[in-house]
């Protein structure tokens, strides 16, 4: 019972962990640390809706990440558009760029989605490197303004630290109640049997275009939080490599897990600062981290969180009642 | 009964062809099932059977033919849109979802019983609350129904396999059909499941449920069904009651003989 109150008011405990954070952080770095993470989260948060729950696979993630974080960027530099205005078109953008990928490559049943991400990403990398004139080309696209919302203008780090947790935060609430809803139950039933799904009366192919969107739409926040905060965007962090890095975050963190996205996406984000001291050696020790994880938490971080937690609970229980006994002779 | 007579067309077919290149697995099919009755389907392996159940359904598009349910047509349509017709169907290889508990998989089975929106669940409006209590009462009725109440939390995929198969029932039960189609409910159960599986399907009915099941047990099949219908090679050889099939000698000759 006691654990039940826990588990549902953990975001409670999750909310005042964010907001208490940056008074202990040991130096302003983290905070930069933190804020990439919350982009990260956000992202896996997104692509764990797609892969975990509903099972469909994208390759090409990074893209939308990409395509918004440009768009408001030069909207706002190159047509000298109102921050938010060119915030709405870069999330609009890329929702509409998915919707146009997914109806025609989910309607064939097989990983035709995973091959037209793949493909997807491949030419926006070579378009964000190509059109120069637009984009900067490979050297990238500078002097974005950072965020600002009826005339606040959120530059200090620490500010943008809660602006990008809060919607974190939100974005997790809401996804916490789509996965707790029909819609929820709809998306993991395609996972396991899509014909199942649809004898039920789940318009599989609907659902499945939906949370394509939707998970693009996560990136695309992503995308503009990181440009209006980088105030600069080049080619290289929305590649392939980054997308391979979001599949990860997912599979790491626990496939159909909200606790799982967040926790493989801030190991990610953390793992390589931590390793930074072994220069050289890194790489060998980051890959071999992410090898035990694989095989030892099979159920992914959240899962081992889980077990860890559990454990340590009813080792507290014991001990309780231990005492109690103890109390009672 | 002579007094209803559209009740005998409640739920129909006729015509119903489906080739699969050069081969035609269904011939000029066709079927009446009485309302609140059980039409049972039999046949040797390979008769067809299955495939009437996937054309109705919406899985195979038929080449000719129609289907009505209630009056409705149904042929033609995509399986999510036969399910909201009120016919729901059980799959002879079990179709699962083992990523959920069991009353997960009835709950998901409600899907089309929940009337509320992206709105009403993103931001957990009443509605939403009010929706998935009604929902969840249904379920457990469901599970209560099958015997599989005490076992609602479980992970899907760790009940034998009986239960798994009357979890598919109960799953198919909580859409609340007009018709429902079982195919092979009774393959892998042993003597005392099937008996117990006999028993639920009347209780179906009683429901107000109209059945349709394939089935190779013939003591089973003898025992609960209204009327059987014959299929050999994608053709319908035989249609009649119980006795009346029995004694059929195209049928003796074409299936019964050969199991007996
Ligand atoms: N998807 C398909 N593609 C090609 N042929 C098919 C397909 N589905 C069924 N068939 C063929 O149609 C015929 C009827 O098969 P069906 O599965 O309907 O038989 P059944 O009566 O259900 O048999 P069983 O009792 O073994 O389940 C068989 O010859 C089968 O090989
Ligand atoms: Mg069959």
């Amino acid at each position: 019972m006691k654990s039940q109150v826990l588990r549902n008011n953990a975001w409670l405990l999750a909310f005042a962990a964010v907001a208490a954070l940056p008074l202990v952080l040991p130096n302003d770095y983290y905070l930069t640390v933190l804020i990439v993470g919350g982009l990260y989260t956000i992202l896996s948060i997104g692509l764990n809706l797609l892969m975990g729950y509903a099972g469909q696979a994208s390759l090409g993630h990074a893209a939308f990440y990409g395509l918004s974080a440009y768009t408001t960027g030069i909207l706002a530099v190159t047509y000298q558009w109102p921050v938010w205005a060119g915030i709405l078109a870069g999330l609009a953008l890329s929702s509409l760029v998915s919707y146009l990928i997914a109806v025609p490559t989910l309607k064939l049943r097989g990983n035709y989605l995973a091959m037209g991400t793949l493909g997807f990403g491949v030419i926006v990398f070579i378009v964000l490197n190509e059109a120069t004139s637009v984009t900067g080309g490979p050297s990238g696209f500078t002097g974005i303004p950072k965020l600002s919302i009826g005339g606040k203008e959120f530059s200090s780090d620490l500010e943008y630290y809660y602006v990008v947790w809060a919607a974190v935060l939100l974005l997790f609430a809401l996804s916490r109640n789509l996965v707790r809803s029909r819609m929820g139950r709809a998306l993991r039933a395609i996972h396991t049997s899509e014909t199942a799904a649809s004898a039920l009366g789940v318009d599989t192919q609907r659902y499945k275009i939906f949370v394509f969107v939707l998970s693009a739409f996560y990136a695309a926040v992503a995308g503009v939080l990181y440009a209006h905060y980088v105030t600069f965007v080049s080619p290289g962090t929305f590649g392939f490599p980054t997308s391979i890095l979001l599949v990860t975050m997912v599979v790491l963190g626990g496939m159909a897990s909200l606790w799982g996205a967040v926790l493989g996406a801030l190991f990610l984000t953390l793992l390589p600062e931590w390793l930074r001291a072994i220069e050289h050696f890194d790489i060998l020790v980051y890959g071999a981290i992410l090898v035990l994880c694989m095989m030892f938490l099979p159920g992914g971080l959240a899962e081992g969180a889980q077990k860890a937690w559990d454990a340590s609970l009813s080792l507290f229980r014991k001990k309780g009642a231990a005492a109690e006994e103890g109390g009672g002779q | 009964m002579s007094e209803r007579p559209h009740e005998d067309m409640y739920f129909h077919g006729s015509g119903i062809s489906l080739r699969f290149g050069g081969v035609a697995a269904l011939s000029e099919v066709g079927f009446q099932v009485r309302r609140n009755s059980l039409q049972a389907i039999i046949g040797p392996n390979g008769a067809g059977k299955t495939s009437l159940f996937n054309v109705i359904t919406g899985f195979y598009r038929m080449d000719e033919g129609d289907v009505r349910l209630d009056g409705d047509l149904i042929s033609g349509l995509p399986p999510h849109l036969v399910a909201r017709h009120g016919i729901v169907r059980t799959f002879q290889n079990l179709e699962i979802f083992t990523n959920m508990t069991v009353i997960e998989n009835v709950l998901t089975g409600g899907h089309l019983r929940v009337g509320y929106g992206p709105l009403d669940f993103f931001f957990r409006t009443p509605r939403f609350f009010r929706e998935e209590r009604k929902l969840r009462e249904l379920a457990k009725e469901c599970l209560d129904f099958v015997g599989l109440f005490e076992r609602r939390d479980l992970p899907a995929g760790q009940l034998p396999f009986g239960s798994q198969r009357l979890l598919e029932i109960a799953r198919a039960l909580a859409a609340e059909p007009k018709a429902l189609l079982l195919d092979e409910p009774a393959a892998g159960l042993n003597m005392k499941e099937t008996a117990a599986l006999g028993e639920l399907i009347r209780r179906i009915i009683d429901r107000g449920i109209t059945v349709v099941m394939v089935e190779h047990d013939m003591n089973l099949v003898m025992r609960i069904s209204d009327r059987i219908m014959v299929l050999n090679s994608g053709r319908v050889i035989a249609d009649g009651t119980p006795a009346e099939v029995r004694e059929n000698p195209t049928v003796i000759a074409a299936y019964l003989g050969e199991e007996e």
